[in-house]
């Protein structure tokens, strides 16, 4: 530690005002803040910082990740061996290893894109980097099917940092959740690779598959039998534990609600967004259990919509997300419940969008300072109410 | 002078598209690939052109209280014409811009061009004006088509420069139109303030 600070410090010169390498100022301050608290201290004023700076917030954010992140590798493996029939002769680490080699380059390319567009818009612009981008680029791989090319990561990637993020400003400024933005991007731009029942499972290397062998989400089944109008093939427990085909961190509710508990313990989601987004699935899926008729997917039970597709990883990492989320307290609960209802009702009613989860959070970022508005504005309005009252 | 200002201002200081914002409609709907833009534009310039023209002669004539009703069937009348034309002589790219064609007499630039141009000013100028914001159209809508093409199906002009199976097919899609056009809008901006 000491041998690394004291290179940062050698360095120094050659990277400040005049010095040689002074355009790579903001890469040097960047490494530095990561390896240890910056130094910087305000200016002007009285601040007064608090450890938990965006760093420390994004770090924790990436750890709350981790359940879901492993979980998904052993899946990819899961599946993967499952389509092979050779899920009893296969071992454990056999099975995670598989998944991680196939998920890490995704991750890879995703960070390396990611944060050398990052580093390039610090460098012109003279800022600092922002570590918004390490939750952003773990996020990506997490939404995507794990068969998608890498080229196809690399291209959405891009495209949401720069059209969605630095365009706007930069970490903090965007108006969209960035991850879901590129997942939406592929989806819209490439949508034989994000859709139907040869993303969701790699079978490369497979000589035969298994009997029976689909490849199909429950997502999709869900739909393919609601137009047939037979019974919807979901079984609770696998969705719940998440061995089940899908994005690759998406499928285990279980992981996912980990990573909850540590969002919420430490304060950094907002625990009333996820409440009320799971709130306004289960209203919206109650109505259609009433309401549904003889439509099998609307009267399956609610239980079981929330724990199929992106439901449990979009209220819990994506809804939450600080800056493209309504702000204020009583917005939140509007926010968060309208994501549930829409995601649930554009997964059931629209049979070409087989998840809603995404449409609706990225609909609801789009409405967020709207609600922020009404709200503020309602609370002006009584508040003037009132003290007109006294006077 | 006061004449060739009034043939380029259509060009940049005053681009229909991209500072008027007029038109949005085929603007968005059309410009699916160049050669979609570019004939929608032609289309558009003609009827600019021979509107502009038809009202500046007539312009003494109109009572007032009839002026749009009477732009109306003048501009419907070419719109007619070009429709007619297209039908006979580019039946691919008639049937590839559909409803847009007969939808050029609503389109705002004609109207607004008649409406805010050629009812005040003499022939030649109204000519020249219609002459350059047509101009000005149809290189947008080019523009727009064209970049839409290139980077929705690797085409610029049906000539492919890269392989189909990379096109983003997003850019052909509706919001490929807003993205695209929002972006050259900015650069248009940028270009306009140096």
């Amino acid at each position: 530690m000491k041998d690394l600070n004291n290179l940062f410090e050698k360095a120094k010169p050659f990277v400040e005002k005049g010095g040689k390498f002074h355009w790579l100022y903001s890469t040097y301050e960047a490494f530095y803040a990561f390896c240890f608290v910056s130094k910087n201290t305000s200016k002007s004023g009285t601040h007064i910082h608090d450890y938990i700076d965006l760093k420390r917030t994004m770090s924790i954010v990436v750890i709350a990740l981790l359940p879901a992140l492993l979980f998904g590798m052993y899946n990819v493996g899961y599946q993967h061996f499952g389509a092979a029939g050779m899920l009893n002769s296969t071992d454990f680490f056999k099975i995670f290893l598989f998944g991680f080699l196939k998920v890490l380059p995704i991750i890879v390319v995703s960070y390396v894109v990611g944060l050398g567009i990052e580093f390039l818009f610090a460098q012109l612009r003279g800022h600092q980097v922002n570590e918004g981008f390490l939750v952003t680029g773990l996020l990506i791989p997490m939404i995507m099917p794990v068969n998608v090319p890498l080229w196809m990561v690399a291209v959405a990637t891009a495209f949401s940092v720069i059209f969605v993020k630095e365009v706007f400003g930069g970490t903090g400024m965007n108006v969209w959740n960035p991850a879901l933005v590129a997942r939406a991007f592929l989806f819209f731009a490439y949508p034989a690779h994000m859709s139907g029942d040869s993303a969701w499972i790699s079978v490369s290397g497979i000589e035969k598959l298994a009997d029976g062998f689909t490849g199909a989400t429950p997502l999709a089944q869900a739909i393919t039998a609601e137009t047939a109008n037979a019974p919807i093939p979901v079984d609770f427990w696998n969705s719940f534990t998440g061995l089940i085909p899908g994005s690759i961190g998406e499928t285990s509710t279980i992981a996912i609600l980990i990573g909850a508990l540590i969002l919420i313990f430490t304060g950094i989601g907002s625990w009333k967004i996820m409440l009320s987004t799971l709130g306004g699935g289960i209203v919206m899926a109650l109505i259609f259990n009433i309401f549904g008729g003889n439509n099998t997917y609307m009267t399956m039970p609610f239980w079981n919509q929330l724990v199929i597709g992106g439901f449990a990883f979009g209220t819990v990492f994506m809804a939450t997300d600080p800056v493209s989320s309504a702000q204020t307290e009583r917005g939140k609960w509007i926010y968060g419940f309208l994501i549930g209802v829409l995601a649930i009702l554009i997964r059931v009613i629209n049979p070409a969008f087989p998840e809603g989860m995404m449409m609706a959070i990225l609909l609801m970022n789009t409405f967020a300072p709207l609600i922020d508005y009404i709200v503020v504005q309602g609370n002006i309005k009584r508040r003037m109410k009132r003290s007109k009252i006294i006077a | 002078m006061n004449q060739w200002k009034n043939f380029t201002k259509g060009f940049i200081k005053e681009n229909p598209t991209f500072t008027l914002l007029l038109g949005m409609c085929p603007t968005l709907g059309v410009t699916t690939s160049a050669i979609n833009g570019m004939g929608m534009g032609l289309a558009t310039a003609f009827v600019l052109v021979m509107s502009n023209m038809v009202i500046s002669i007539v312009r003494n004539g109109i009572p007032d209280k009839v002026h749009i009703p009477s732009y109306i069937v003048i501009i419907a009348s070419f719109v007619t014409v070009v429709e007619l034309c297209m039908q006979a002589y580019t039946p691919s790219l008639y049937k590839s811009l559909g409803i847009f064609i007969p939808l050029i007499v609503v389109n705002c630039i004609v109207l607004g061009r008649a409406e805010a141009f050629a009812s005040k000013n003499n022939v030649l100028s109204s000519v020249l004006d219609g002459l350059g914001m047509g101009l000005g159209f149809t290189m947008s809508l080019t523009l727009l088509g064209a970049i839409r093409e290139f980077l929705g199906s690797g085409k610029i002009f049906g000539f492919q420069i890269y392989s189909d199976h990379y096109g983003i097919l997003l850019f052909v899609l509706a919001p490929g139109a807003f993205i695209v056009l929002g972006y050259l809008m900015a650069i248009i901006n940028k270009i306009k303030k140096a």
